[in-house]
């Protein structure tokens, strides 16, 4: 009797164990760093949520160089960090590398697919996002103009272009969308003073509300509007805030939500490895609507875009999406 | 008429592209007229624009604090002091390195290009903490632009009233300074005697120190001016086209400088027009980019179009190849420059 009642408390402590594992998360950043009021700061506000909820701390490092992504995950995997955030598409090589051999390590990337049993690819439908605050734009605009500005010349920033373009076309296909890529190297994403360049570019050819995916260089683009009397429309974070009545809104990457699921998850041991494709139906995307963009936005333009997000959600519309592709014809 | 207006436009943003350029150039072109080459100029700019980003931000804050918003275009003044005093302190460090040292004129400009990357993140990092950037200033805290007298009631008059309205009006102060550098330079280095002892260090620094004049006083009063008018350039990037400092934000900028510089051949006016010309082309790259209907035409045009702006950010430094090669005239550096000057016993 004592010996089956040791074994059961020893069931019971083993299992209460086993409940309380904490995990040890680890993010790795990538340049632009977590404070760049765009998308690292997301995936940071994200874990820092989890922190804040759980209290298990985790491990990070900012990549300020290409050669340090892949030291960086190594020395996580290395030293017992399980899960491992990779962020942003540049990190997909690196981890490629390192997912291979640490095949007992869980991976998620975000912005990219890597085929490893051991990962988990986070990635978006930016198109799906873009096309609403396309519709924002064409329904604010007055010119019925409008620009967009890229950062690196890359398909995703194209898809981001794609979508943008169809939420236009779609509200009013007479509008005419202005594109500019800020360049075709890693530095496209830190060149705000190219991106204001572009954005008065565009402002000049007639165009008065302009969408800036590029990083950095975004900010150049958001302060070129403020300056100019013009809109602009932020992404990844909400970046209304950054120019209160200037900033017309936000696509919204939640790359925040997906950080923290990935931690949360692996506590919950529910997280698999594989392919999340998050868009509209699945909240990974959308449009920002705050106290400092409430006076832009009537009520009349947020029920037009809250319809065609059902109707994208219910599948009764579609996007069409750059990288399927590789074109920008629907 | 409205094509007009476009053209104006594209002279104005012409304008706002050049002006670092013209700056870092004239900046160039001070110290490598006196003899000591400096690759630096990325790095001296970079440096000034993180000084003056942080120092008017820390500036506009304090007066914020205190209630005087009334003060804060100050703030800017403070952050353009703070960018050329910097950025003199690195011209002087190259130029004890290259001066006194008789260093590597290359190893140490590059250097302070590898040395002001990686400072300017890290002091961002440290005193800000937004991953080397430094915080947005507030629009008094910057060099705002500057309406002329009657710009806005003869901006209705056709070409001369848009002339002087779009294109004359409406710049910073900073933009003006460089365009008078250009004159300034010009006068300094034929027209009066340091100028003229500055062509000779530059040519014949034996000749000069026989003539009593010390070769190095010359040449680190250069690379002072050289350190003053990269700080501005830093500035205007940082404090006037922008209102950050964000890190490597000058882009390559010290070096297509340099690159007008060698095709002005050394001399002001054509360095400025080098300026110029690369400041245009930039300018209608941009407006190049996806401003045509291009699903009509077939893949070769959409191929070109696409292209061109990344075939015209080449094109400064295809130019310089292409001159130095000797196709397009001679450029003849200075005689003695990248020369250390050892006097001999």
């Amino acid at each position: 009797m004592k010996r089956i009642l040791f074994a059961a408390g020893m069931a019971l402590l083993l299992v209460a164990a086993v409940g309380a594992e904490e995990i040890k998360p680890a993010v790795v950043f990538d340049m632009g760093g977590k404070f760049d009021k765009s998308f690292n700061e997301g995936i940071y506000n994200g874990v820092e949520k989890f922190r804040m909820e759980t209290g298990i701390e985790y491990g990070e490092f900012e990549v300020t160089n290409e050669a340090q992504r892949e030291q960086a995950l190594r020395n996580f995997a290395r030293r017992g960090y399980n899960p491992i955030i990779a962020v942003g598409f540049g990190q997909a090589p690196a981890l490629d590398k390192v997912a291979a051999e640490f095949p007992d390590t869980s991976f998620s990337i975000i912005d990219m697919v890597v085929d490893q049993p051991n990962v988990q690819s986070i990635v978006f439908k930016e198109h799906e996002g873009s096309f609403l605050v396309g519709m924002i734009a064409a329904l604010a605009s007055e010119t019925g103009k409008v620009g967009f500005v890229g950062g690196m010349d890359i398909p995703l920033i194209r898809r981001f272009a794609c979508g943008y373009e169809q939420g236009v076309m779609f509200v009013n296909s007479d509008a005419q969308v202005y594109q500019n890529m800020t360049g075709t190297t890693p530095a496209a994403w830190n060149d705000p003073v190219k991106g204001a360049e572009l954005a008065k570019s565009q402002f000049d050819r007639g165009a008065d509300i302009v969408f800036a995916a590029a990083g950095g260089t975004g900010l150049g683009v958001l302060q070129a509007a403020a300056d100019g009397g013009k809109l602009s429309i932020g992404v990844d974070s909400n970046q209304n805030y950054l120019h209160p009545g200037s900033v017309l809104t936000s696509m919204l990457k939640r790359v925040d939500v997906a950080a923290y699921d990935v931690f949360k998850t692996a506590m919950d041991d529910t997280w698999e490895a594989g392919i999340k494709d998050l868009g509209l139906a699945e909240d990974g995307v959308g449009w920002a609507l705050d106290e400092n963009n409430d006076s832009l936005i009537t009520d009349e333009m947020a029920a037009r875009v809250e319809a065609a997000r059902a109707a994208i959600v219910a599948g009764e519309m579609s996007v069409h999406d750059y990288m399927a592709s590789n074109s920008c014809a629907y | 008429m409205e094509q007009f207006g476009f053209f104006i436009l594209l002279l104005d943003a012409t304008l706002r592209v050049s002006v670092p350029l013209v700056l870092a150039a004239i900046a160039g072109l001070f110290s490598e007229r006196s003899g000591i080459v400096d690759i630096g100029l990325e790095g001296k700019m970079l440096g000034g624009a993180f000084a003056a980003a942080a120092a008017s931000y820390v500036c506009s804050e304090r007066l914020a604090a205190a209630g005087l918003e009334g003060l804060l275009p100050a703030a800017a003044w403070v952050g353009l002091a703070a960018a050329v005093s910097w950025s003199v302190l690195l011209a002087l460090l190259h130029g004890v390195a290259s001066i006194r040292y008789h260093g590597n004129q290359i190893v140490s400009g590059v250097a302070i290009n590898i040395l002001m990357s990686g400072l300017t993140v890290l002091l961002g990092i440290a005193w800000f903490s937004q991953g080397g950037r430094t915080p947005q200033l507030p629009p008094g805290g910057r060099f705002r632009p500057v309406v002329w007298p009657g710009a806005e009631a003869v901006a209705e008059v056709p070409i001369l009233g848009h002339l002087y309205s779009e294109l004359l009006s409406g710049h910073n102060v900073l933009v003006y300074l460089a365009f008078l550098a250009v004159p300034l330079a010009f006068w300094v280095v034929y027209r009066t005697r340091f100028g003229l002892r500055l062509r000779a260090v530059g040519e014949n620094p034996e000749a000069v120190d026989t003539a009593g004049i010390s070769v190095a006083g010359m040449r680190y009063r250069a690379v002072i001016v050289c350190g003053a008018l990269c700080g501005v350039a830093g500035a205007y990037l940082s404090t006037a086209q922008s209102a950050a400092f964000i890190k490597d934000m000058t882009a390559g900028k010290g070096f297509i400088a340099l690159a007008a510089l060698v095709f002005g051949k050394w001399r002001p006016v054509p360095t400025l027009l080098a300026c110029l010309l690369f400041g245009f082309l930039d300018a209608v790259a941009a407006r190049l980019q996806g401003s045509f209907d291009l699903e009509a035409t077939t893949p070769l045009v959409r191929a070109l179009v696409d292209a061109a702006p990344f075939v015209i950010e080449a094109l400064p430094y295809a130019l310089v190849v292409l001159l130095l090669a000797g196709f397009v005239g001679r450029a003849i550096a200075p005689k003695a420059s990248g020369i250390p000057y050892v006097k001999s016993g």
